[in-house]
Formats: C-alpha cells, structure tokens, sequence
C-alpha cells in the first residue's frame, strides 16, 4: 500500500474566481466558505488521521535525528551540543571503510543476480499458457515467509558441516562441502543469495504486471518481421519495461544500500568484518558497543547515509529522465 | 464528500485514534501503596519460574504492606536498554552484568544508591573487587552486587562418555582440553571445544582465556587512563590454541559464530563437549534452554603462568528515572529480594524453599560477594533444598578456591571486547590468519579508543 499525502484540495476556490470589485475580507470569507462546501473542510478530517500519524512517527523522528546527530544524548539528561563531533568520530573510524565496501559489495552482487533474474523468470512465465496462478504462487511464496524466519531457516541449510542440507546436496554431485556463512570469502555471497531469493517473489510480481501493459501488437509486428524469441525480448519487451526497470533499478540501490537484516541475523558482521555494512555499523554504534551512549555518531552516520543516497538518486534521474519516459 | 454525517465518522475516527494513542502514555494511581515495578525473568522461563516469583512477590507484601510489587519480564540486553529506559518500559529495579556496570554510571543510566548501602550497613561487607565494578571515579556507588561468578570450563558429561572419557576426571591444563577436544570430536562428530566470537562475547571469553594463561589485556594506570597490553604473550598463545585446534585436529565444530545465547543452546543440545563460560550458567541452561541435568559438568578453568579466573556477575540496580519514595520502596525490595538471602539464615531458607518447590535451580556455584565465609554458610543453611547436580560440579567447587579472581578489564570495556571479536573469528575462519598482526593492529585501535 502507497500512501501519497495531497495538499488540502485548493481547486474549488480557485475555479470560482471572485469578481475584482468585492472587498477583500469578503472575498476571504466566501473563500472559505465555499472551500469548506466544496468538501476541503472534509478532505482535511479525513486527511487528518494519516497527517497526525506521519507526522508522530516519521517526520518528527527524521527531523530529531537529524538534530541528534549534531547532539551527545543519552535520552535521559539533557543533550549536550557537539558541533560536527560525531561527523568526525565516525569518518575516523577505522570500521567505516570495510563497512562501505561490503555494502558497495554487497550491493553489486545483488545488481549482477537479483535484478535480471526476476526480469527473466518474469518473461518466461509471461509466455507459459498454463498454471500461471500456480508459478506466480510458486514465485511469490518467499515473500510471504516473514523475512526473520527465512533467514533463519536459511541459517540451518548453511550449517556447514558435511551433513548441512546445502552440503549433502552439493554431495550428490560431487562437489565438497561449503564453509557458507564461517569464511570471509563465502559469507557475503551467501547472504545475497538468500536476499535474492527472499526479494525475488516481489520484482517478479510488478514485471509480470508490466508486461501486461505490452501492446501485443507490438509482438505481432515483430513476428511478421520473422524476428526470432531473443530478438522479441530484446527489441519489444526489455524497451516497453524500462520504465519501470529504471525505477527497479534505482529502488535496489536505495535497498541493497541499507541491507541490515542478513548480515545482523546470519553473521553479526562476521568472521572478521567481512559482512559489517554501514546500517549493522549504525546499529552497533547505538546499541551494542556504548549501550545507548552513541546515539549522536549513530545519527550522524545515518545522515550522511541519506545525504549520499539522495544524491545518488538525484543523479540517477537526471541521467536517465531522457531515456526513462516512455 | 460533502454529506455532512461523514465528516461526522471522520472525525469521530481521527478523535478515536488520538485517544487512542493519548492512551499509550503511562498513567499510574496511586491507592496509598507505592508501586514498584521489579524484574521478574527473561521472556521464556518456564511457568514455574513464575510459581516461585509470585510466592515471593506475596511474601515481601505481606512484610511490607505499604509497597505493591509489580513482577515485570526482564532480560538484560544491551541493545534496547536506552530505549526502554527513556521510554520508561524498563522495571525499577533490574540487574545489569559487571562487564556493563561501568559503561552505564558513566553514561547517567543508573541511580546512585551510596547512601542507602551505607545505611543498610553494607558498604565495608562486600568484596571490595566487586564493589570496584560499580563504584565511579568520586567514589559514587550505583548498585548492589547480588550474585558473583568465576569462569569455569562447563562440559558434557554424556559425550565425554560417548567418547570413551572419564567425566569424573575433566582436563586440567589447555594440553588436556585440546586432547580431550581431538577424542570427542573424532568419536562423536560434534564440536570438541569452543569458544564464543561473536556479539562482544569473543572479545570477552578472549579475555578470560587470556587472564587464564597470566596475560592482560590492559592495564590501569590509576589515573583514569589505560593503557592497551593485548598483544601480550597470554592472548597470543590463546589464539595460537584455538587455531591448533581449529586447523590441526579440526575439533571445534562447523560453527564459528556464536554468542552468549547460541553457544549455552548449541551446548544444550549436546553439540558442543566443552566451553568455557560463568559458573553459574547452569540457572540458565536449565531454565531457558533446557539441558538434560544428567549431561552436565563444570570443573574450573585451566590456569597457567600464574594466571587466574576472569569473574563477573551482575548488580540490583534502581532505574534513575524514579522519585524519592519509589527509590526507597526499591531498595527494600533488592536488600529483601537479593541480599538478605545471603545474610539472614530465615531469608536464606525461606528463598531455596521456595525456589524448590517450583523446581528452581538451588545451590548453582557462585563466587561469594560478600564473604567466603558468609557464601559456605548460606550453602549450610540452605543444604536440604540444594537441587543442582553439585557432584557433578565437584572439580569445580573444590578447585575455585585455589585460584584467584580478575576484574574485567574498565576501560571502554565493551567497545575493546567488540575489536576482538573479529580477531576470534579470523583465527578460526581463515587457516593463514597471521595472530601477531592481528593482535598488533587490534592493540592499535584499543589504544585509540583508550585515549579518546
């Protein structure tokens, strides 16, 4: 569900322009008036609840944890002003470094396997004619574990001992037992392959509904050029989606950019670091090194976290607004 | 959407909600008693945890009429701590490990409780080691220290015996860890030994092998300053321990990443031989992570170079948010809850009494935190309610005495122990760890925070 906030309707009164000779207090008056019978007075009753909610529970919090980053607080007294302290002590932290590159890390290996891999098995099912309930049930299946049992579940099946269940698998073929999650070189990779697999169900779930919209003309066209299957996907389809493939594209990023759940649930950010990214850093910063005594770094290093991904995003727009309208 | 009876709903429905979240805030009366909120038992402990708390919560009322006791599910957890205290959710009373005791009175988060110890006459009592953990730089004292433990190698009787071992005649030296580790794990394919890496807790049993085998990882300048010794002889050669057993006899199992929790359940399930943790943990393994009683040893940690045994525990504290007479209704409810079982012979037996009737664990070997004397005593009195399996914690009950407990380490203790966590877990991840850099690089960065 998407809850898109609309200013108070100012259509009504601004249709009715009142004539020019009217005195203005009036003219304010019949203003209001006819905006409350226009139904603005009502608009903004029913506007209210989800203005006061989003007000409580994300902006005020956004806004104070923007001042808590310039802040030494332990809740309780009152804070103390720390100028760019806390800005300093984080950039000098010798962890933000591998903390950054696991999570550009991690982030390209969700590029290179999760985002094609839903196209794919999205335009493969688009053309099975029957059971395509069923293989979008079997698709989506993922999404609906919650995703702390997934993790959990997959935390067993990467036990890796010979007799892990990804182990004994491998074993019918042949190839040796994985360390999986207990080697530096295995853990990320391991995590992006359970993400792929949990956030999968969803992209494919918004291609299918894409290619829906495809102009079937379009392949029809293309059949009577004699273009072959690939060349349908490549020069039909993939131009029709990108649209949406942009916005994909672009909500992965912002995503793989805050992963926090798999590294803090299948590894801690072990062994040795190898899967600290910067949310799991954050995390530490205000939880678990100082017991609440770093909310002020904590809050820094989610500012300049967002400061980087607003501009990435920003960017990322302006490059691709030429290409992106369809 | 000009119908005027749906503005009605509309507005019915917004008011709703913010009585509703208007509700969400605490509004406590007050009918002549104080009410005082008090940890009861982490989430998960078993119905009849709960039997024995309320006996005791009726108990304590009844002596003291004036104070309503509130029994609040409580575990301690570093991560949600400041949240719920700000948010006011977390009891009045609550126990907090020593490892945490310090970071905690510096950041304002306890109640200075000098005072009322000094009038209970209990100041000069406590074991001044212990004491030290929760006293400031002023000399300011921030809780009362209930209960005490040593480090101790607690390890599975029925895989000892599965793997052809004695268990009545545990390892006595790290040569005979790491040998009995090679049988179990050759003999029954479970882990042999091993050792907490993750969450803080490898930084912590690094530093508890480490004081075991006479090193330290730091050292108290008596200014306020310290100064980082991990690259010392005793951490190296606890590293150089794990990876002989990790790369040459391959006995610690398949899992290198465990904390506090999945090692004592991984233990619990029989999937580890032996680790090394707080002597009372038995409490724990029984009640929150059900161990078969008949499985379990614990004999005391192996000592060497004149080493000695990493304690802790954890301390009764006052939430600092509370006013003057909560805070006094608090202290009654620690020295009658937690202390004066270890003083008063009629306390010391109406609480194992209880606690047995419900099948609480009684007689769990701790260090005293008064006195040895006053501890042998307690243990006398409370004899014929004793449930825990102590014969088959002999080595350890007998053998405590003979070594010498060592403080954690003050400085920024949690922040140094997270900087070896990952030098833990590189030693047994990756068979070309170099443990000299490793330590070297991770002295540097301790000495950094050190001197922040």
């Amino acid at each position: 569900m998407t809850l898109t906030a609309k200013p108070p309707a100012a259509g009504p009164s601004a249709s009715e322009p009142a004539p020019p000779s009217r005195p203005a207090p009036r003219k304010r008056a019949r203003n209001l008036r006819t905006w409350v019978q226009g139904g603005g007075l009502s608009t903004l009753v029913f506007l209210a609840p989800m203005l006061i909610v989003f007000a409580i529970f994300s902006w005020s919090p956004i806004v104070q944890s923007i001042v808590m980053s310039f802040q030494q607080t332990n809740l309780l007294d009152p804070p103390t002003w720390v100028g760019l302290d806390n800005f300093a002590a984080v950039l000098s932290d010798p962890l933000l470094g591998t903390a950054v590159l696991n999570t550009v890390y991690f982030a390209v290996l969700a590029l290179l396997f999760g985002f094609p891999l839903p196209i794919l098995v999205a335009v493969l099912m688009s053309e099975v004619r029957r059971g395509k309930g069923f293989y979008s049930a079997l698709a989506y299946l993922p999404v609906v574990v919650p995703p702390v049992v997934a993790v959990l579940l997959w935390k067993v099946f990467y036990d890796a001992s010979p007799t892990g269940l990804f182990n004994t698998i491998l074993g019918w073929f042949g190839i040796p037992a994985q360390p999986w999650l207990q080697s530096s070189a295995t853990a990320m990779p391991s995590l992006v392959l359970e993400a792929t697999w949990a956030g999968a169900g969803g992209s494919i779930i918004i291609y299918l509904a894409a290619l829906l919209a495809v102009p079937p003309e379009l392949y029809d066209a293309a059949e009577v050029d004699g273009a072959s299957i690939w060349n349908k996907i490549w020069h039909v389809t993939l131009p029709q989606l990108r649209g949406i493939l942009f916005i994909m594209l672009i909500l992965q990023v912002i995503a793989t950019a805050q992963v926090f759940l798999e590294p803090y649930l299948f590894t801690g950010g072990g062994p040795n670091n190898a899967t600290v990214t910067i949310l799991l850093l954050i995390y530490r910063y205000a939880f678990q090194n100082s017991l609440g005594g770093d909310y002020g770094e904590a809050t820094a290093l989610s500012v300049m976290l967002a400061v980087v991904l607003a501009l990435l995003s920003w960017l990322y727009f302006r490059l691709t607004n030429r290409w992106s309208t369809s | 959407m000009k119908s005027p009876r749906k503005v009605v709903i509309a507005g019915i429905a917004a008011f709703a909600m913010v009585g509703a979240l208007a509700a969400c805030s605490s509004g406590g009366s007050e009918s002549g008693k104080t009410e005082l909120r008090v940890a009861t038992f982490p989430p998960g402990a078993d119905a009849a945890a709960y039997e024995a708390f309320d006996a005791q919560e009726k108990q304590f009322e009844k002596a003291n009429p004036d104070i309503d006791i509130i029994g609040v599910e409580y575990e301690w957890e570093g991560p949600t701590f400041a949240v719920q205290l700000a948010g006011g959710s977390l009891p009045d009373v609550f126990t907090v490990p020593f490892t945490d005791s310090k970071t905690l009175l510096e950041n304002g988060q306890l109640m200075d409780v000098t005072d009322e110890i000094e009038e209970l006459g209990y100041t000069d009592s406590f074991n001044p080691v212990i004491l030290d953990g929760v006293t400031d730089s002023e000399g300011r004292i921030f809780g009362f220290p209930r209960q005490a433990y040593a480090m101790g190698l607690h390890y599975n009787r029925t895989l000892f015996e599965e793997a052809g071992l004695d268990p009545d005649s545990p390892p006595t030296t790290w040569d005979e860890v790491r040998e009995d580790a090679k049988v179990i794990a050759d003999k029954t394919g479970k882990a042999g030994y091993m050792q907490m890496t993750q969450n803080n807790t490898g930084g912590w049993q690094l530093t508890a092998a480490t004081v075991a085998r006479g090193g330290s990882t730091q050292t108290d300048n008596g200014d306020g300053t310290y100064t980082s010794t991990i690259a010392n002889d005793g951490t190296k050669a606890s590293l150089e321990f794990l990876k002989e057993l990790r790369w040459e006899d391959d006995s610690l199992g398949s899992n290198f990443l465990l904390d506090w929790g999945s090692i004592n359940q991984e233990f619990a399930a029989g999937n580890i031989g032996m680790y090394t943790t707080g002597s009372d943990i038995y409490t724990a393994l029984v009640r929150d992570f059900s161990l078969n009683p008949d499985d379990y040893g614990l004999t005391v940690i192996p000592i060497e170079n004149d080493g000695g045994t990493l304690g802790g525990g954890d301390i009764a504290v006052v939430s600092p948010t509370v006013d003057e007479q909560t805070k006094a209704a608090a202290v009654t409810w620690i020295d009658w809850f937690y202390m004066q079982k270890l003083l008063n012979e009629d306390a010391a037996v109406l609480d194992a009494k209880t606690l047995a009737e419900s099948d609480q664990a009684v007689g769990t070997p701790l260090l005293p935190v008064l006195n040895r004397e006053a501890y042998e005593q307690s243990l006398v009195w409370i004899e014929p309610y004793i449930n825990v399996p102590r014969d088959q914690m002999t080595p350890f009950i007998e053998g405590i005495w003979e070594q010498t407990p060592v403080g954690e380490p003050k400085g920024k203790t949690q922040e140094i122990y997270a900087l070896l966590d990952p030098v833990v877990q590189a030693v047994l991840t990756d068979q070309n760890a170099d443990i000299d850099a490793l330590l070297a690089q991770a002295d540097e960065e301790a000495q950094a925070l050190l001197d922040e």
